[in-house]
């Protein structure tokens, strides 16, 4: 298959590294090199791109509470998750008919996620470019679509995802809510600290077991 | 179609009871039998890297890959039921093993009178104490028949816990209200969350028994009467829907496929979807054997001596109703015993609380925790609400992980995206839990499941169709339950509290609990039941249908060991009297 390859740039200084706190629980991102980086793109144009990470950085903001959506690299890891088996319903019940349902029956549109984004992006022509409160604006238009709440759940996951799956670069989130990723191990600690905070350094699955795991979104 | 050469004995699915039934038989005789399990191999080395909670809690890599096949469902009869396109009130799973991988490997045992709650309750309150269009059935079988069979299963798993009432005589600290078990946990209980110690302290203040969950994340080194030997739980908090990375969880593939596999007598086939159970047309006695359709597409008969169905609820009940094996229940009339008394479990949230202090979730597994069940007996005053049965408390400290616990907020907060949103998701993260309550599901006359008329899997078969809805009597218990919650919760320090909500629906979207009953239940009579309680099909009597589709309806205990408790019981029969003397097990 020919397409043409999109990127989407991004700067280190705002992708990933470490979280410092200040006394009065401010956090403060460290990075240490200023060059950009091109991502290649494996689903979004670049302008989808810069759209969702645009709206998922007004969903999941960096701000006075610590950094966001921006420095997690959570529309890489989107654009990731589409192009896998999760963007094409590779696993979810899509036989006819496609019939409307009480909520309880959960979604049984015949939209696949790709679909979704396609289609929601395109009534956010232009998000890229709009100051924050017009971005919210917009936002708040369609907070009751399927879109919004996908954007919403997805910006979470790559908020927190292992950072093998393109998001939580530099386990920025993991660190913004003291999750310490996947220890091999809490057997010494966990009666012990009852009520204190207990923060071990964040390891990712590959450091932490040594191991290469591919994500399944690699997986045909 | 291929007829493959006979067998002795064909199991039907792969998983907790299936595998079981081949370790007894394959290793106590010389029969020859295969397994047939639909989806992929697996062994525990699988675990060592799947510690990811995106691709195995979000995206649910072990649960069963609905775009083959999935179930549809309605609320009532005059409704058109749709498929479950996604997964979500439930989480079967798929691959050798079955849900016994993923579990979360709680590991209570029923409450005596629960295998005759039909009699009991009656006896106790009069008939009418039952709501009018209940289908409540006593199992047929009782506690202390069962107890040896229990026993045994703790020492497979090697169970943690501390006993509450060893034959009779009651120990504090242990739950008082259980039945009576012959012998203590073959293993102490386990370490304790910090969430689960606020639980207990706060509920022992108000004058509640709490207790060590029972557990089969062992709390360390054992080594089963099989000889298999397992190490420690060590905390990490990825029990539920994964496998475990050291083997400390008791799995299916980590306590009997060894054995399998060391015994000639047995092979398993993966990627094996069994279609048909074939019966003898003329006697309509005997089974034949199955049909499936194999890893490389092609259909085969599989003739067999013997047929083991245990392919979890759904599916037991879906082939025999696709085999054209026994009457299909019809809610019109009463009659017809396949597809009757479906019930899932009244599991909600009762209380879910938000402290000042961290509590470090991260740590923990599926199964350390405290419960209560001062309110899972059927002597209480209930108030002003008039409802039968109950359940238990629980605080267990799964262990958790971000993408799935972050945003969980006090009701107080109305932003769901944002900055405002976002601070207080960040500050109350490592701050909140939730205060479990599993209540039982009594069965109902319009509560069942039959072919969907519609909807069909990838093979070209009908999907199975739940009717299922919740009535009064849990939306009761519910009510019930949560203030209860808020109590133990407020004694807790807790600084917020959100009450649940309160069951209105059932809820397709929601995850209530992998613990689905009924289909092709147990009982003393084949007017109101498909297998006797030796899980003998009361025509057939080659065919033996194991695991909770043989419960007449839920406890509000975990299932998981009782299933296992009938298969021993089953196995055993088998092999000291029916294979003498094939026939009726009376």
């Amino acid at each position: 298959m020919v397409r043409r390859r999109h990127f989407l740039t991004l700067s280190i200084a705002t992708l990933g590294g470490v979280l410092v706190y200040s006394l009065d629980r401010k956090a403060t991102l460290l990075a240490s090199q200023h060059k950009p980086v091109r991502v290649p793109l494996r689903f979004f144009t670049e302008t989808e791109a810069l759209i969702v990470a645009a709206a998922a950085s007004r969903i999941f903001p960096s701000d006075e509470s610590g950094p966001g959506a921006r420095e997690a690299g959570v529309a890489i890891f989107i654009d990731r998750q589409l192009a896998g088996s999760y963007g094409r319903d590779r696993f979810r019940y899509t036989q006819r008919p496609f019939e409307d349902a009480p909520r309880e029956l959960g979604y049984q549109g015949s939209a696949t996620p790709r679909q979704i984004y396609r289609e929601g992006l395109k009534g956010l022509r232009g998000f890229q470019l709009l100051a924050p409160a017009g971005q919210d604006e917009a936002l708040r238009k369609i907070e009751s679509t399927l879109f919004f709440s996908l954007l919403c759940q997805n910006t979470i996951e790559g908020m927190f995802c292992d950072p093998m799956h393109g998001g939580n670069a530099g386990m920025i989130g993991w660190q913004l809510v003291g999750f310490p990723g996947p220890r091999l191990s809490n057997f010494d600690e966990v009666d012990k600290y009852y009520g204190k905070a207990f923060r071990p350094k964040p390891m990712s699955l590959r450091q932490s077991t040594g191991a290469k795991v591919r994500p399944s979104e690699d997986e045909s | 179609m291929k007829t493959l050469p006979p067998v002795d004995a064909v199991i039907v699915g792969g998983g907790w009871a299936g595998l079981l039934v081949a370790k007894e038989l394959g290793a106590r005789t010389s029969l020859n039998i295969v397994v047939l399990e639909r989806g992929q191999s697996r062994e525990p080395s699988d675990y060592a890297t799947d510690m990811d909670e995106l691709d195995y809690a979000i995206r649910l890599r072990m649960m069963q890959d609905l775009s083959k096949e999935t179930v549809t469902l309605r609320h009532n009869v005059t409704r058109s039921a749709l498929p479950l396109r996604q997964h979500g009130a439930f989480l079967p799973g798929a691959g050798v093993g079955g849900s016994g991988e993923h579990w979360n490997a709680q590991v209570p045992r029923f409450l005596p009178d629960c295998f005759a709650l039909l009699t009991k309750t009656t006896e106790k309150y009069g008939a009418k104490a039952l709501p009018e269009d209940h289908a409540v059935r006593d199992w047929g079988i009782t506690y202390n028949e069962l107890e040896p069979y229990y026993t045994r299963v703790d020492k497979l798993l090697g169970s943690s816990g501390k006993a509450g009432n060893l034959k009779g005589r009651l120990i504090e600290g242990g739950n008082i209200f259980e039945g009576w078990r012959s012998e203590e946990y073959p293993t102490p209980p386990t370490k304790m969350p910090y969430f689960s110690t606020l639980f207990r302290d706060a509920a022992k203040s108000l004058g509640y028994h709490p207790y060590p969950a029972p557990s089969a994340n062992i709390s360390q080194s054992y080594s089963n009467p099989d000889g298999v030997s397992r190490g420690g739980c060590t905390y990490c908090g990825f029990c539920a829907r994964f496998g475990c990375m050291v083997g400390a969880k008791a799995q299916p593939t980590n306590l009997l496929l060894p054995i399998i596999q060391k015994r000639k007598n047995v092979s398993l086939r993966s990627g094996a979807r069994v279609r048909r159970i074939l019966f003898d047309s003329a006697s309509k006695s005997v089974t034949r054997g199955v049909t499936y359709v194999d890893a490389s597409g092609e259909e085969v008969f599989q003739p067999a001596s013997l047929v083991f169905l245990a392919s979890w609820t759904f599916n037991n009940t879906r082939l025999l109703l696709l085999s054209g094996i026994g009457e299909p229940y019809d809610p019109a009339t009463g009659r017809g015993t396949v597809g009757r008394n479906l019930t899932h479990q009244v599991t909600v949230g009762a209380a879910t609380a938000f402290f000042d202090q961290p509590l470090n979730r991260f740590m923990g597994s599926g199964s350390a925790g405290i419960l209560f069940s001062d309110f899972d007996r059927d002597d209480l005053d209930r108030g002003p609400l008039n409802f039968i049965r109950g359940g238990y408390f629980a605080a267990r400290g799964y262990g958790f992980q971000p993408i799935g616990a972050f945003g969980v907020l006090p009701n107080s907060i109305k932003a769901t995206w944002g900055s405002e949103w976002k601070k207080a998701s960040v500050s109350y993260y490592d701050r909140t839990a939730t205060i479990g309550f599993a209540g039982e599901h009594l069965a109902y006359k319009t509560n069942f499941m039959d072919l969907d008329p519609v909807y069909k899997d990838a093979l070209g078969d009908p999907l199975l169709r739940l009717t299922l809805d919740w009535r009064d009597n849990e939306r009761k218990m519910a009510e019930f339950a949560t203030p209860i919650g808020v109590q133990v919760a407020k004694a807790m320090g807790a600084r917020e509290i959100n009450p649940f909500p309160g069951l209105r629906s059932y809820d397709a979207t929601r995850y209530n609990s992998t613990h689905i009953q009924g289909g092709t239940i147990m009982g003393d009579s084949p007017d109101h039941s498909v297998v006797s309680p030796y899980l003998q099909h009361w025509q057939l009597t080659n065919l033996f249908i194991l695991g909770g589709s043989t419960f007449p309806q839920n406890a509000s205990a975990n299932p998981t060991p009782t299933v296992l408790a009938f298969v021993y019981r089953t196995a055993d029969a088998i092999i000291d009297r029916y294979l003498k003397h094939p026939g009726p097990l009376g």
